[in-house]
């Protein structure tokens, strides 16, 4: 695989010290995906197959375009559909791509055990190192957006790698050079944000008020962004979290958790070692002995006595 | 399995086995789930061939420890019922602590501080089994929320460093008495022992004329 190399890493999983970063002038990249302009054609769905060499399971109709139904380790971006009738009674078709947003503090990679396993380029990309992966499924629980997917057949974890292969060498991933109306787009975030910029105030002249760009800082922005036209509600998007952040649970356990139980580790090994120094090792004395054996023969003078 | 001439039973062979299953799967769970705790410990991954064996292999143990630790449970739990000698003992712990033994009230089978390793173990490791299966991806990653998972993700955690904490004060306790490790590997005590430790014990089973480890099984043996 045409990775990125390891200087490129900011952040690398269960990893204590800073990965080295040599090459310091790296741009953050973004995708900006257009919600408004997006037709459900799916051309990106089948295009990141195609690049991935992904082959998911067609599944049965359910009443709704989706197919497959949810995200799964052969899926890493998928169209949802929404059916939305606004304040008005018009019908609204909300249709997002959804998957991985590429969090600027990702959530995955705060849960990872394993050293390597997720890392984070400093053009924002996080990916997924599959021969470190160990397969726990930790970062469903540090995800906040339900992304990662754990295979069933190696039992390695997989999502949206944001082409990291393709933009290594200057390319935009396969869903962005797929995608027929320009839905989605590719570039520096800085860029994309001017971008965006420029398409909500258009949609906002078409009578959007609430259109806005949706990068949530609860997670320290994402290098997938959505120009929404309902950006005061994302959720009307599939779900979309209108707050995403990382579970206060695995702050505890990952933030809190971890130092204290180390040292507390830590304390009772080395309490246990300086009683031993202290006080030295209990041990039973000829003098237990002579004790326990005069208790014996007096039971056993008394049991002679009584037959 | 003879014992010594002289000697007073302990633990029984079945304790013995039972017991060394229970602690070989504690270890191995300690090591492998350390290493899925914090990065320092990652490298005990290699003990277990890689880090995709030692999660494979993780959940499989704790459903060998649950098994094995109910056996020990069984045989154990009578003789951890707290009484009036436990609270007399524990307000003698610093004298314990000092090795003064001889000016500490007797107690029988087990003493305060192994009816709190017993009963600590007892509370901890169900609730890590059943935490455990939640957060087990591969046949039960799908059964329960990820929401669930993670509250489940946070007590397995902190259930496991309370047992560790527990099983670094049941090791060092065993290497600290002497004759303690002899009594779970080998099965026998010296009558010395048995007094300076567990009186109350030494003083039923000289009384009943048992060999030990309890009056009651002795009991039972005469019957047949």
């Amino acid at each position: 695989m045409a990775d990125l190399q390891s200087q490129d890493y900011i952040r690398r999983s269960a990893t204590n010290l800073t990965p080295p970063s040599v090459r310091h002038h790296e741009l953050e990249v973004a995708k900006l995906i257009d919600v408004s302009r997006c037709i459900g054609c799916k051309a990106c769905q089948s295009a990141c197959m195609e690049w991935n060499n992904l082959r998911p399971e067609m599944e049965e109709f359910n009443g709704a375009y989706e197919n497959p139904h949810d995200l799964n380790p052969g899926t890493w971006t998928l169209m949802r559909f929404a059916e939305y009738e606004d304040e008005q009674g018009n019908l609204e078709w909300l249709i997002r791509k959804d998957g991985c947003m590429h969090c600027e503090d990702p959530g995955c990679l705060k849960a990872c055990p394993a050293p390597g396993a997720i890392v984070q380029y400093a053009n924002g990309i996080v990916d997924f190192i599959s021969e470190n992966c160990i397969g726990c499924g930790y970062c469903v629980k540090g995800c906040p957006f339900n992304i990662p997917r754990i295979s069933a057949q190696d039992h390695k974890s997989y999502k949206c790698t944001l082409c990291s292969d393709r933009v290594g060498v200057g390319l935009e991933p396969a869903c962005v050079k797929t995608c027929p109306t320009g839905a989605i787009m590719f570039g520096s975030k800085d860029d994309m944000k001017d971008w965006a910029g420029e398409r909500i105030a258009e949609l906002k002249e078409r009578g959007f008020q609430n259109a806005g760009l949706y990068d949530p800082p609860e997670v320290g922005g994402t290098h997938v962004m959505y120009v929404l036209h309902h950006a005061d509600k994302p959720s009307l998007y599939s779900g979309l979290p209108d707050k995403p952040h990382i579970s206060a649970l695995v702050g505890a356990w990952k933030g809190v958790l971890k130092p204290l139980a180390l040292a507390g580790l830590a304390f009772a090994a080395v309490s246990a070692f300086v009683h031993s120094i202290v006080s030295g090792p209990n041990e039973t004395t000829e003098a237990d002995e002579a004790r326990a054996r005069a208790e014996m023969e007096k039971a056993k003078r008394n049991g002679s006595a009584e037959s | 399995m003879s014992y010594p001439k002289g000697t007073i039973v302990r633990n029984s062979t079945l304790t013995r086995v039972n017991h060394w299953i229970t602690g070989l799967c504690f270890v191995l769970l300690t090591l492998s789930g350390l290493a899925m705790f914090h990065p320092v410990f990652f490298w005990l991954s290699n003990l277990f061939g890689s880090g995709q064996w030692m999660r494979a292999l993780h959940p499989w143990l704790g459903v060998t420890l649950i098994v094995s630790f109910l056996g020990l449970f069984i045989q154990f739990w009578r003789d951890n019922l707290w009484n009036r000698d436990d609270v007399e003992w524990a307000k003698s712990l610093d004298k314990v602590l000092d090795n003064r033994e001889e000016e500490v009230p007797p107690v029988g089978r087990f003493n305060a501080g192994q009816k709190v390793v017993f009963w600590g173990m007892a509370l901890i490791l169900p609730v890590l089994f059943v935490t455990g299966i939640l957060i087990w991806e591969v046949y039960f990653g799908g059964a329960t929320s990820i929401e669930t998972q993670r509250v489940a993700v946070l007590i397995h955690s902190l259930g496991a460093i309370g047992a560790i904490l527990i099983w670094i004060t049941h090791v060092y306790a065993a290497i600290w008495v002497k004759g303690s490790m002899r009594a779970m590997l080998h099965g026998w005590v010296t009558p010395g022992w048995a007094h300076r430790h567990h009186r109350k014990w030494f003083q039923r089973l000289v009384a009943t004329g048992s060999p030990g480890p309890t009056p009651d099984s002795t009991a039972k043996f005469r019957e047949h």
